[in-house]
């Protein structure tokens, strides 16, 4: 059980860390870029 | 006034959060997609984000711009935010949050000759899921790439069902442009859709049993999930949590199975009402019966 609560909190905190590093690094305007123009693939032409 | 059952209000919910977070209606009536700055926020369920009324992005497709993108190719960004919600909530995403598992649940509900709570092949088919996670999202968007190194969404593009339904339906009827670029592509994926559309009336959330890679991160994630069931002491194994669920996940043997989708059927249909929702860190309680309690990664 206390294995498993490390694991829980390790996975939460790494998530947590990693979804920071990736915003200041600047996914989030990878992100953005593609999600403001119609993705023509996703609707079946691209 | 007789309070609404746990379906009805889980229902509520689905509707009002597909309902909010596809709020930018006028995308619909002039064939455009809303282009604010919200869209760099991810929701947590399949939801394209070239549907019209869109108001964030899809975590797959998000995913697939990012593994493709020559810029980055480890998408930090994306894996914290599944990493965060799939531990924090699990596959209540699937049973709550995720326009695409409402509609097959609608569809569901429509009449047909037979109905199959499961089949033979029907646990060897849950993997599949993993597959097209590996192969369609991590895998050929990283690998496949054009002259500048961009890749594609390739699960986008061959299989997702609520690109189909919520992107390219609504735009192709309001864009006289877009339509004049239909081809094949749009015929497979019509076609496709229109399979899961029919299997959806026999068999309950075809897609998100067999087919949804953002199911197979979630389910992968669930047994850790900070929200998750509990079963009290007061369970006497009489088995009519597993005979109710709708997912065939089999509650009895472990009360957080990896296709629990939270829908709470199990909770209302205990007659010891022995299953409990909880929202902390496990406890032994949480576990099936097969795991020590000092404990092994509980397994479905």
């Amino acid at each position: 059980m206390t294995k498993l609560r490390i694991l829980q909190k390790g996975v939460l905190f790494g998530g947590l860390t990693c979804l920071l590093a990736g915003l200041w690094r600047g996914e989030g305007a990878i992100v953005l870029t593609k999600a403001v123009r119609i993705c023509l693939e996703c609707i079946g032409i691209g | 006034m007789a309070r609404p059952s746990r379906s009805a209000r889980r229902h509520l919910f689905q509707a009002l959060w597909a309902l909010g977070t596809n709020a930018f209606l006028v995308g619909f009536a002039r064939g455009t997609i809303y282009s604010g700055r919200l869209k760099a926020l991810c929701v947590p369920g399949l939801n394209c984000y070239s549907c019209p009324g869109a108001l964030g992005s899809c975590p797959l497709g998000a995913l697939q711009a990012t593994l493709g993108s020559y810029e980055f190719q480890l998408p930090l960004y994306i894996s914290g935010f599944l990493m965060l919600v799939g531990t924090v909530l699990g596959r209540f995403v699937c049973g709550f949050l995720c326009p695409f598992g409402m509609v097959q649940e609608l569809l569901y509900r429509i009449p047909f000759p037979k109905k199959w709570r499961s089949f033979p092949a029907d646990p060897l088919l849950r993997y599949l899921k993993y597959f097209i996670l590996v192969v369609f999202v991590l895998v050929l968007p990283f690998c496949l790439t054009d002259l500048i190194g961009q890749g594609y969404p390739w699960f986008c593009k061959l299989l997702c069902p609520a690109g189909t339904l919520e992107g390219g339906i609504p735009l192709l009827l309001s864009n006289e442009t877009l339509r004049s670029a239909v081809g094949l592509l749009f015929a497979w994926k019509i076609g496709f859709f229109a399979v899961l559309l029919l299997l959806s009336m026999a068999i309950f959330r075809p897609f998100c049993r067999y087919l949804c890679p953002l199911g197979a991160i979630y389910a992968f994630l669930s047994p850790l999930a900070l929200l998750h069931y509990e079963r009290s002491d007061g369970c006497n194994g009489c088995g009519i949590c597993s005979t109710v669920c709708p997912m065939a996940a089999n509650p009895k043997h472990n009360p957080n199975p990896r296709e629990c989708i939270r829908c709470g059927a199990c909770l209302s249909a205990c007659p010891q009402q022995a299953l409990t929702v909880r929202f902390g860190f496990l406890t032994p309680s949480s576990l099936s019966d097969d795991a020590p309690h000092n404990s092994k990664f509980p397994e479905n």
